[in-house]
């Protein structure tokens, strides 16, 4: 085969891939970018104009949302990725039960986040609620979960940590069990404390997957805003209003498409950041064997 | 299963080609929400069965779509994939919106006989209000409701109050209130005097409030706010004051998706709810319950609210006749009694309450009757161009209040000055 026919055979092989990347993502993001400068209201106009991203920069819930996106992000994703950590270690042990510690561990990631959020819907429910009861059997005060401003993005923050722990510590429990026993064997002879043998050989080896981990993390802490619906519509005042979410409301109840095109250009510049920070600096520090 | 699925469609589509040779039959898609919870889709479905059974020429392929903004979502972008819906339950309160969308068209262009226009007048004129635009009429009633006080009639006796005797007034909503609130040992409350939403839907049960100190909030052309009158701040204030001041109430944000559960387990002694939730309470509740109008402040009032029915510009002439037929089987007489019995949600023309079956309820079951006699103090739901944006406004100054964050004036004339920047280009 000379080298034209394997160009155009690469070609080929790569045309399905192309069309559909090209047909639902990039397709979308230049007509997204488009109607955030020639859009206003539902209805698409031929000028292009400023309009829309000048009231982004006086929204007043824009600049809240994006506060909440920050922590909600700054948060969940390090707590669940230490925990996720912590239970691999657990689970990856010789205990008894261990299979249906690794099943529990990882129910909350099956369920629907939808139906998660209705059960959690009753657990931060002030007066009838589990944690509210729990609190009482110690006589304290019980405390309005989702409808505190101060607490609401709080209590969004541990509905996820809880769901997406366990998503992760299969990862690193597949990469544990790749790990070769030599060298815990070596750095037994070598009588290397628990603590040592952690820092120098199963963290290290584990870079790849918390990568893997941190991109994911990040990317779930930005799209998923299922339980929004159902917990607390991103309110009470905004205090648990995140991006998508606000997206969501822009598009669709104020029916304002040119203001959610400008929010979701805002949206992909903010994850193209993060990517390039993910791959351009982490990815250095990360050892492949 | 999915054979045998196939094998019933294929059979049933035979039989009903069979059936009827002459008609080319109409398709009619409908996307209605259930806001209220409880077993809704059945009894929808149920009707429209019968409709089918009655009109074997039209098809309905009737959906379920969420919540009020998820049925529009669907509709809308049903509309836009050039697959739409022809007729749809929406909020009763997006008729501006889906007016400047010109989604919709006026029943008053689908009617042609005498009959049909002298049906478009048969409804509560209460009812209409949200539903109708200039002289032209956009939704027709059909799961609507008022706010009602749902009361433990037992919690009553036990704080040796009448339970025949509910509130009436502002005063006597805070005052029953405190006899109706118990602490425990160690200080704690154990049972609420009442209860009022503030989340999903919180600027419907402010408009109560408003609508009882005597102002409403929007004109009817939908142009204009009224969020920073005086007798609206005081509304706000004396909602806050009954967790705060008077303390028989949670003091922050009481969630509207928990609040029947913690009726029926009652955690509170009185609830402010949508009267669409009565069949579901009568269903599940333990103890002996009233329910009540709304207490006044100057005036008794509530908002109307719930889903009005709409047809839609896109659909063909004899597809918007078909739609007609449905709209009027589902809101005639022995329907909305049914619907009305089934669900708590009211009938929606006086014909209805005629009816044998309604009347009969009524009379076994007084509460049923409650929301309409409240009809004649109530007023429009908050209804603007641009409702999404305009709504969120309230509901964020009314949260923000009832959360101790600022000042009923601080955040109502906030409000108001936003939504004077939205609404001014439709003046």
């Amino acid at each position: 085969m000379n080298n034209k026919t394997r160009q155009i055979q690469a070609w080929l092989l790569l045309l399905p891939a192309l069309c559909l990347l090209a047909a639902f993502t990039h397709y979308p993001v230049i007509r997204t970018v488009w109607r955030s400068f020639a859009g206003s209201g539902v209805r698409m106009g031929d000028a292009l104009h400023l309009d829309n991203y000048r009231y982004m920069l006086e929204d007043e819930v824009l600049l809240q949302v994006l506060s909440n996106s920050f922590w909600y992000a700054a948060i969940t994703v390090p707590v669940s990725i230490v925990l996720a950590i912590a239970m691999a270690l657990w689970v990856n042990g010789k205990i008894r039960g261990v299979g249906l510690l690794r099943l529990a561990y990882f129910t909350p990631t099956v369920l629907p986040m939808i139906s998660v959020a209705n059960i959690w819907l009753f657990f931060y429910s002030p007066e009838i609620g589990l944690l509210n009861n729990i609190l009482g059997l110690f006589g304290a005060d019980g405390v309005n979960w989702l409808g505190d401003p101060d607490i609401s993005l709080y209590s969004l923050m541990a509905m996820t940590i809880w769901k997406e722990a366990g998503f992760f510590m299969i990862f690193y429990l597949a990469a544990l069990q790749t790990i070769s026993p030599d060298l815990y064997h070596a750095a037994a002879l070598e009588n290397a404390s628990r603590f040592t043998v952690f820092r120098r050989i199963t963290f290290p080896l584990l870079m790849p997957t918390t990568l893997f981990v941190l991109v994911n993390a990040l990317l779930n802490a930005f799209k998923l805003v299922d339980h929004l619906f159902i917990l607390t519509k991103g309110g009470p005042n905004n205090s648990s209003n995140l991006l998508l979410y606000y997206i969501f409301e822009n598009a669709f109840s104020f029916f304002d498409t040119a203001y959610a095109s400008v929010l979701t250009v805002l949206l992909l510049l903010i994850l193209v950041f993060l990517a390039l920070l993910q791959f351009g600096v982490l990815e250095k520090r990360v050892h492949y064997r | 299963m999915q054979l045998l699925k196939k094998i019933g469609l294929g059979a049933s589509a035979l039989a009903l080609s069979l059936a009827t040779p002459v008609f080319a039959a109409t398709d009619l898609t409908m996307y209605y929400p259930v806001a209220v919870g409880g077993a809704l889709t059945k009894i929808v479905d149920g009707m429209v069965a019968d409709f089918e059974k009655d009109n074997p020429d039209i098809n309905v392929n009737a959906i379920y779509a969420g919540n009020y903004n998820d049925a529009r979502v669907k509709a809308l972008a049903a509309l836009q994939s050039g697959d739409p819906a022809q007729l749809s339950v929406m909020f009763s309160i997006d008729v501006h919106e889906l007016m400047d969308l010109d989604a919709i068209v006026p029943f008053d262009d689908v009617v042609s006989t005498d009959e049909e226009k002298a049906w478009l007048d048969s409804f509560y004129p209460a009812l209409m209000e949200n539903g109708k635009v200039g002289d032209k009429t956009y939704g027709i009633p059909f799961q609507r409701s008022t706010i009602v006080m749902y009361y433990n009639k037992d919690m009553f006796k036990a704080a040796g109050l009448d339970p025949e005797k509910p509130p009436t007034s502002w005063e006597e909503l805070s005052e029953i209130g405190a006899a109706l609130t118990k602490k425990n040992a160690s200080g704690q409350v154990d049972q609420w005097g009442a209860m009022i939403p503030s989340t999903a839907y919180p600027y419907w049960m402010f408009g109560a409030l408003t609508k009882q100190k005597g102002q409403v909030l929007m004109n009817q052309a939908g142009n204009e706010t009224y969020f920073d009158h005086p007798d609206v701040v005081d509304a706000l204030n004396f909602w806050r004051d009954l967790g705060s001041k008077h303390s028989v109430m949670p003091e922050g944000i009481i969630e509207w998706g928990t609040l029947r559960q913690n009726f029926l387990e009652q955690k509170t002694a009185m609830m402010w709810h949508s009267t669409g939730n009565l069949t579901t309470v009568k269903k599940s509740a333990t103890f002996d319950f009233g329910v009540a109008m709304l207490p006044s402040a100057s005036e008794l009032g509530s908002p109307t609210g719930g889903g009005n029915f709409y047809i839609f510009k896109a659909a063909t002439a004899d597809e918007q006749q078909a739609a007609l037929k449905l709209v009027r089987f589902m809101t005639g007489p022995e329907q909305a009694a049914r619907w009305s019995i089934e669900t708590g949600y009211m009938g929606v023309s006086p014909a209805a309450y005629d009816t044998e079956a309604l009347s009969d309820y009524v009379k076994s079951f007084p509460p049923a009757a409650i929301a309409r006699d409240q009809l004649q103090y109530a007023t429009a739901e908050l209804s603007t161009h641009q409702a999404g944006r305009v709504r969120k406004l309230l509901d964020d100054a009314i949260q923000s209040v009832l959360s101790g964050q600022s000042t009923a004036e601080e955040a109502l004339t906030s409000a108001q000055k936003q939504a004077d920047r939205i609404l001014k280009r439709y003046r």
